[in-house]
């Protein structure tokens, strides 16, 4: 990401330069019209109405005169930060991005590491395979993950040829998150896995050459080089990670709809449920507290990203 | 972020290396590589696995699906696929999620090359602050965009209309992102030279750039169908009559009403939804995964 900030370079103009440079203004507007407006409407706007929704008594009864709503201050705020449906779902989304990130970091990492340096043939498709999860519909996925931790479901039956006696998962008040968080995982690791495959390809294969030469082993050299050559990249995937499974929606609310018993709402289902019952504006400063979360724990993790390269 | 180096992703890597190691340190790697095999092939088969079940089971009677604890259909049949096809719902819902998708990938496409090419090239006042506005957008998590965009999109009299599920995602700021980052790779003498010939910017951008934009066209096409096909939060709460759902929508209404429905069916709907998308992206994964390694966003 870093030519992000980098501008095009200047170049000279050339031609005609009068014309040119009216020309390549109007063209420029032009061209960047459609997506000006829409950031306008949908992105612009949105972000600043939501935080002065938060700060009102909206609700779905305003939806036909949205600005005629009272000013309540950081009320919503108080209403969502005391109200222990809102606790349970920071604690839930708490557990599934501490279990979920490091799970989904070390399985891509192991995985790319076997695919890119202990394998000369099948890269590309193994590489494919495992990405396969990161395409599917979670909805259609989801049909197939009821039926495969059911009761009597195929990951029951195969415990019960170890003898031992699976829960009903996703009916287990314990059980629930966790399968969840194993769905998480399994849409996950793919894509991470591929964004440390790019990550390797920029170590240089001489390094290897050298150690090997020298006689380290295996383990060594994933210890020795692999890892610390890899180690901004892993911290920019637990950002980006981070930062997408605080924000888990579709997974536990295809799945069990948040139940049983809260046990699998996450923040992202707390404020659609807000959203559901019509209250706007809590909807809104749950958003806003997500969001102040989000930034912060970007910031906390940018920071170690440059203490750490 | 060099796209065009990253999208032939293949050509160096599969080269084995030089054999300059010591004998004994060879043939443990050679062990070492078989036991790897071992390892990512199971890995793959468990990660495949859920797919696999479906794909099997929506080929079983609907009757075994539930009972049967082997996961090769005893018999094979087509039932639960044409009583889907006959289900007046299903059908609508795929053409609702082809309809959106389409225009969503082909706006997405047009739109983004368009502003990719006006930021990378092109000289305009105000140039930094449209693609502030492109950073911007990126950092703002959907969530907190939800409601708003709900209450914007209700208040232009957009619900349940395709005008409504569409709009919103017709330029995305990572299209522009890749297409920018694509574009300011192109030789700018190129340009220069069809300015020279007396060329116009829309004809620059339309005969010489966009023509040559074909692997950021394909990354762009494949992310913003991958996200539109599989979206359910939006047309969720925007679709508000069966008649407008799309297929992650409909699929989630028959699966959350339990007891009444039927399983083969279900299944079969899930196959659909999932199958053209994984076979869109098996084709052009090279691509994919390209865009996906250098942009590292979803």
């Amino acid at each position: 990401m870093t030519s992000v900030a980098t501008r095009a370079k200047r170049r000279p103009a050339a031609g005609p330069p009068s014309a040119s440079r009216r020309s390549q203004a109007v063209a420029g507007w032009l061209f960047s019209l459609p997506f000006v407006l829409v950031f306008l409407v949908f992105y612009a706007w949105p972000i600043i109405w939501s935080l002065l929704m938060s700060l009102t008594d909206m609700t779905s009864r305003d939806l036909r005169a949205p600005f005629d709503v009272n000013f309540v201050g950081l009320e919503n705020f108080a209403t969502v930060l005391t109200d222990p449906d809102f606790f349970r779902a920071l604690l839930n989304t708490a557990i599934v991005v501490v279990v979920a990130v490091p799970a989904i970091l070390v399985i891509a990492l192991l995985l790319a590491v076997a695919v890119n340096n202990g394998i000369r043939r099948g890269k590309a498709f193994f590489r494919t395979v495992y990405y396969i999860p990161v395409v599917t519909s979670i909805v259609a996925i989801a049909v197939v993950w009821k039926f495969l931790f059911a009761d009597e479901g195929t990951v029951n039956a195969a415990l019960g040829l170890f003898g031992a006696d699976g829960p009903a998962w996703l009916a287990d008040p314990f059980w629930a998150l966790p399968t969840i968080i194993l769905l998480v995982i399994w849409r996950c690791f793919g894509l991470v896995m591929v964004i440390f495959l790019a990550g390797l390809q920029g170590i240089p294969e001489g390094i290897y050459e050298a150690a090997r030469v020298d006689g380290a082993g295996a383990w060594r050299r994933l210890v020795s080089i692999t890892v610390p050559m890899l180690l901004p990249t892993v911290l920019l995937s637990a950002v980006l990670m981070t930062v997408a499974v605080v924000q888990v929606f579709e997974e536990p609310f295809v799945i069990t709809q948040g139940g049983p018993l809260n046990s699998t709402t996450t923040m992202a289902i707390y404020i659609y449920d807000q959203f559901g019952f019509g209250k706007y504006s809590t909807a809104s400063a749950a958003s806003y507290i997500l969001f102040a979360i989000i930034a912060l724990l970007s910031l906390i993790q940018f920071r170690l990203l440059r203490s750490k390269t | 972020m060099t796209l065009i180096s990253e999208v032939r992703p293949d050509a160096s890597r599969d080269r084995p290396p030089p054999r300059t190691v010591p004998a004994g340190a060879g043939r443990r790697d050679a062990v070492l590589r078989w036991v790897l095999y071992l390892v990512l092939v199971a890995g793959a088969l468990v990660t495949v696995s859920p797919l696999l079940w479906n794909l099997l089971s929506s080929f079983k009677p609907s009757g075994d699906i539930l009972r049967s604890g082997s996961w090769w259909p005893a018999t094979f049949t087509w039932e639960n696929f044409s009583q889907l096809l006959s289900n007046p719902k299903f059908p609508r819902y795929f053409v609702n999620s082809v309809v959106v998708s389409a225009t969503i990938v082909a706006g997405n496409i047009v739109l983004s090359s368009a502003v990719g090419y006006a930021l990378s090239k092109l000289r305009f006042p105000g140039r930094r602050l449209v693609f502030a506005a492109v950073l911007v957008t990126f950092m703002v998590p959907t969530l907190v965009l939800f409601v708003p965009l709900f209450v914007t999109v209700a208040a232009l009299n957009m619900t349940n209309t395709y005008a409504g599920l569409i709009l919103p995602f017709l330029i995305t700021p990572l299209g522009v992102f890749v297409m920018r980052q694509f574009i300011s790779q192109l030789p700018d003498e190129l340009l220069e030279a069809a300015r020279i010939d007396g060329a116009g910017e829309g004809r620059i951008f339309f005969r010489v750039v966009f023509p040559l934009c074909g692997p950021a066209i394909a990354t762009v096409g494949i992310l913003s169908f991958v996200s539109s096909w599989n979206n359910l939060l939006w047309p969720l709460v925007i679709a508000q009559t069966e008649d407008m759902y799309t297929l992650p929508v409909g699929l989630t209404t028959l699966s959350q009403t339990e007891g009444v429905v039927d399983y083969g069916p279900l299944l079969a709907g899930s196959l659909v939804t999932i199958l053209p998308i994984v076979v869109i992206f098996v084709f052009f994964q090279r691509y994919f995964i390209a865009g996906i390694a250098s942009t590292g966003i979803k």
